[in-house]
């Protein structure tokens, strides 16, 4: 098996390492951090721990990855971006780290990718969602990205989200 | 939105406050009361400028997940897609402008919860279900930048 590069990130990793406690909050601040003046000790309150202990952790997780960011979550639809168009590549397997790293880098990039394809219906395999004011900038976007893969892009395609049925934060089920 | 408003938004993605009070400290950065910066926190989720203020959390680490699709057809979507937004285990479930025109994503806190969600959706659906998985991940999440 290859070693990954330090710059790919990780899926799969450090789940062992979350206790119950890591993970209940990870759920308590998942959905909100409650706006009050000391929100890492109202936490704390609801979970039986210290707060020093909640911010620790939480301290600790962003240094493992596990937690990428606290912050606000804007909402893009509502920020005016709404064309939220799916690009989809069809790109040599053997280079899809290589270009995956590339487009995942782009500011015009939220989100990029590697997922199997399903032939014969889905020959692609990197996704790169692009957000923009309407489609017209969403499709400049998109052609940079071609522009970027030059040969390797063999085939692409962009998903534009008509309605969205369900959206919710995080949930973990059971 | 004002000046204000936007600092806010654009500045504190990331980097929110790991301290006893964020919120004043956060003031104090933007030159503003702790009270108004609550209160601006409260409209942004109110109007659903944001979801929330918290954490992101890496895909796969607590509990499995997978961005799935169906190509269903037109007369067949509305039952199809209230059926997928009925599983609690469904965060996502977009309707997209393709052959595959139902996409979701599942979260379960197991592979084996996973599965028995897609064969589910599959069987009582009655089409065939893509598992689309996510392999490699190739962003580094720092937000989004409003001034671009």
């Amino acid at each position: 098996m290859t070693p990954r590069p330090a710059s790919a990130i990780r899926a799969c990793s450090a789940e062992a390492l979350l206790d119950t406690i890591d993970r209940q909050i990870i759920v308590a601040t998942q959905a909100g951090l409650p706006r009050v003046a000391r929100p890492y000790h109202a936490i704390a309150a609801q979970l039986g721990v210290a707060a020093e202990e909640v911010m620790r952790r939480l301290r600790r997780m962003l240094e493992t990855g596990v937690i990428r960011r606290i912050g606000a979550v804007p909402n893009h639809y509502v920020l005016g971006y709404q064309a939220n168009g799916m690009s989809v590549w069809d790109v040599p397997d053997e280079r899809v780290r290589e270009l995956g790293e590339k487009i995942g880098a782009l500011d015009s990039v939220s989100h990029c990718y590697h997922r199997p394809r399903h032939l014969p219906a889905w020959p692609y395999n990197l996704f790169a969602m692009v957000h923009g004011r309407d489609r017209d900038e969403v499709e400049a976007k998109v052609l940079t990205i071609a522009d970027l893969l030059g040969t390797a892009d063999r085939g692409h395609t962009v998903l534009y989200s008509t309605r969205i049925l369900k959206k919710t934060g995080l949930r973990l089920g059971g | 939105m004002n000046e204000l408003d936007r600092r806010l938004l654009n500045d504190f993605q990331h980097g929110f406050p790991l301290s006893p009070t964020p919120y004043a400290d956060m003031a104090h950065t933007l030159g503003a009361t702790e009270a108004e910066v609550l209160a601006i926190l409260a409209r942004f989720k109110a109007e659903g400028t944001i979801s929330r203020v918290g954490a992101v959390v890496r895909p796969n680490t607590v509990g499995v997940s997978t961005l799935a699709a169906i190509t269903v057809p037109p007369a067949e979507l509305e039952r199809v897609a209230a059926l997928v937004s009925g599983y609690t285990e469904v965060n996502h479930n977009y309707e997209r402008e393709h052959q595959l025109n139902l996409w979701f994503v599942v979260t379960a806190p197991d592979t084996a919860r996973l599965s028995q969600v897609l064969d589910e959706i599959a069987c009582r659906s009655g089409y065939e279900v893509l598992p689309l998985p996510l392999l490699e991940d190739y962003h580094i999440d720092l937000g989004f930048d409003l001034r671009i």
